[in-house]
């Protein structure tokens, strides 16, 4: 290859590059240096005093801030109850929306539709499910917990994990029927011969044949879980009852935005990124692995 | 002069502090929470109207010795008082009448006729007597606790001279008073999906005189937050509610920003206001500067009566921080009762006392 024509290839990646800079690396770069700061936001024209804080906010957060460790708690029990739920009922959606059923198109588009609905509107309906004089409660009668579902410490986040679970589903569901039509027939043509039945098949050919996939799904739901804002934010009052539902990032929000701690706030961001990571690597090693 | 409502936001501050990072801020605000002014102050976005040739006299002249509480720990006042919302508990006159109440003369000036009458309510119609918002978000404790507290204590602050007062006998009197509602079951612990008191699913409300345009559809009356032992009307006090206006660092015509700011809150601007909107001007002698008004409209006489002994929410540093802390304990003890509410407050006002020093978080 010339020289031009290979410096050609990055004027063709130049405007993603700059697209990467400008609203990725930049502002990452940016909340990295605040979060050594006691940083706020402040007029372009203001003199203001921002003093280093060196470690200061990690310390605080990591070491004293019961609000945070509650918060980093509840995510751990969101993603523990999210994303298994996710990975089942996903490949199980998957495989039975790829068998040839009457009426395919109109499930396959069922379970995509919360997906593509705005969130607000889905809080909305789940709210009118899950108030303590909503619909579950009134089937359930007697059966119904006390305090409620939204009011409960024990109930208000795996409902909400089971509401990001059921909008998110159509996502995932896509991503495993899309891989459904890689795995080579002939496995299941020689799971015949073997006299495998349907469940043997799933376990035995479709499982296996979806690993790669499945450690996408999981990975992806774990770092969309990570960031669980919305729903706490509009079904439980910003984080009720008793912070049982605050997320980190709905955490950031107050601290950023409400209570104009910047350099906190980009401490908390910061803080949730390596931790993600960390259990985003430690997924892939093991599922890779096996 | 041009004008336009406040972009949607989450909240006006937040829409505010973000034009104020940005560097466009208007010249000047019809809407700014005295609860933010310390951040907006920090942030360098406010210029002192004391900086003005007669600023200090003008609002000295305006709300008298009220000014104090608008004044800021640096000595400066970034914020004209403008109107007020005194909160107030009003009732639905048919559901009183219904649960065998006497309508005009409701038994809820002392906390035990207050129980009393919420558990009428509650047994005999089977909705929430009153219904305020469990929400966590810091400004909730404005409309359930804080108007009652600041009732009990006679006019105090949730924090005066660097102290918190919400752990004294009398906070702690009004903390448990907020309980028993709760743990009775009288309060739902989560917020009520539609405006309850509209739905005719609680009969009670606390509200300011926004109340009169919005609930036209009921007969409702006006009372007074209750107290310990029944105070006489004319001796309680309550929140504020103020929104102000202010004159951003921003504006390049400030001096014409201040003389707007006099023209648009002098006393013919403000009879507009309270005309057109039936909120209360912040000022000395409402009722007896627009008698004719409130001749007129006696709902809304009731809550001119109540203007003159308002109380505002401290002005000190990491303002929205400490209201959050006591909302997260007045909601662990209060609302839950996780925690014996003597317990939670007295952390609680140790935390607060550091947040108002500019310490801790």
């Amino acid at each position: 290859m010339t020289g031009a024509a290979r410096y050609i290839g990055y004027l063709f990646i130049l405007p993603y590059l700059i697209f990467l800079g400008l609203f990725l690396a930049f502002p990452l770069g940016f909340a990295v240096w605040m979060s050594f700061y006691d940083y706020f936001f402040a007029a372009p024209s203001a003199q203001v005093e921002r003093p280093f804080l060196g470690l200061g906010n990690y310390s605080e957060l990591l070491l004293k801030d019961d609000t945070f460790h509650t918060a980093l708690g509840n995510i751990l029990v969101f993603i523990a109850v999210n994303v298994p739920l996710t990975v089942v009922l996903a490949l199980v959606l998957a495989a039975a929306l790829n068998a040839k059923l009457p009426g395919q198109a109109f499930f396959r588009t069922s379970y995509y539709l919360p997906y593509v609905t705005a969130s607000v509107a889905v809080v909305a309906v789940w709210g009118y499910l899950f108030f303590s004089d909503g619909l579950v409660n009134l089937v359930l009668g007697g059966l119904a917990p006390h305090p409620s579902w939204l009011v409960n410490e024990f109930w208000a986040m795996i409902v909400i994990a089971m509401l990001v679970t059921w909008k998110q589903l159509g996502y995932y569901v896509l991503l495993y029927l899309a891989a459904l039509q890689n795995v080579p027939r002939q496995l299941y043509e020689a799971a015949d011969v073997d006299g495998a039945g349907t469940l043997g098949k799933f376990w035995n050919v479709t499982v296996p044949g979806l690993r790669p996939v499945t450690l996408l799904v999981v990975i992806l739901s774990t770092i969309i879980g990570a960031n669980l804002f919305t729903e706490p934010y509009l079904l439980t009052n910003g984080g009720g009852p008793v912070d049982q539902t605050l997320s980190p990032i709905l955490y950031m929000y107050q601290v950023g935005i409400e209570q104009a701690d910047a350099g906190y706030a980009a401490a908390i961001g910061v803080t949730m990124s390596v931790i993600v990571l960390g259990i985003a690597a430690a997924q892939r090693f093991v599922l890779e692995r096996e | 002069m041009t004008g336009q409502e406040i972009p949607a936001g989450e909240s006006s501050e937040a829409v505010i502090q973000a034009a104020i990072t940005a560097g466009n801020a208007p010249c000047l605000v019809w809407n700014v929470a005295p609860a933010a002014v310390p951040q907006f102050q920090r942030a360098g976005g406010l210029v002192p109207l004391n900086s003005f040739d007669g600023g200090a006299k003008y609002a000295d002249q305006r709300v008298g010795d009220r000014v104090d509480q608008y004044v800021s720990s640096d000595g400066d006042l970034y914020q004209l008082p403008w109107k007020s919302n005194p909160v107030m508990i009003i009732y639905n006159k048919e559901l009183f009448q219904e649960a065998g109440l006497d309508p005009e003369n409701p038994k809820l000036a002392t906390y035990d006729e207050f129980l009393s009458t919420s558990e009428t309510i509650n047994s005999e119609l089977d909705i929430a007597p009153i219904w305020p918002s469990a929400d966590q978000t810091f400004y909730q404790a404005w409309f359930d606790y804080y108007p009652t507290f600041i009732a009990a204590t006679g006019g105090d602050q949730l924090v005066e001279n660097g102290k918190a007062q919400f752990d004294s006998e009398t906070g702690l009197e009004v903390g448990e008073f907020w309980r028993s509602m709760y743990e009775d079951g009288l309060i739902p612990q989560e917020s009520s999906p539609v405006d309850a008191f509209a739905e005719e699913e609680s009969a009670m409300s606390i509200v300011g005189p926004w109340a009169v345009a919005v609930y036209t559809d009921l007969d409702w009356g006006v009372v007074p937050v209750p107290t310990p032992d029944g105070k006489a009307p004319q001796d309680i006090y309550t929140f504020s509610d103020a929104k102000n206006v202010s004159i951003f660092s921003a504006c390049k015509n400030q001096k014409t920003a201040f003389d707007y700011m006099k023209f648009a809150t002098s006393e013919g601007s403000d009879r507009r206001l309270l005309e057109m909107t039936g909120q209360m001007p912040l000022r000395e002698d409402l009722e007896g500067r627009y008698a004719d008004f409130f001749d007129e409209n006696p709902l809304y006489a009731k809550f001119a009566e109540q203007a003159s002994r308002t109380v505002e929410v401290p002005n000190v540093e990491n303002s929205v921080q400490m209201w959050e802390n006591f909302r997260g304990a007045y909601s662990e003890s209060v609302i839950f009762g996780k925690e014996p509410v003597d317990k939670a407050f007295s952390t609680s006002a140790k935390e607060v006392e550091e947040l108002v020093k500019g310490q801790g978080r």
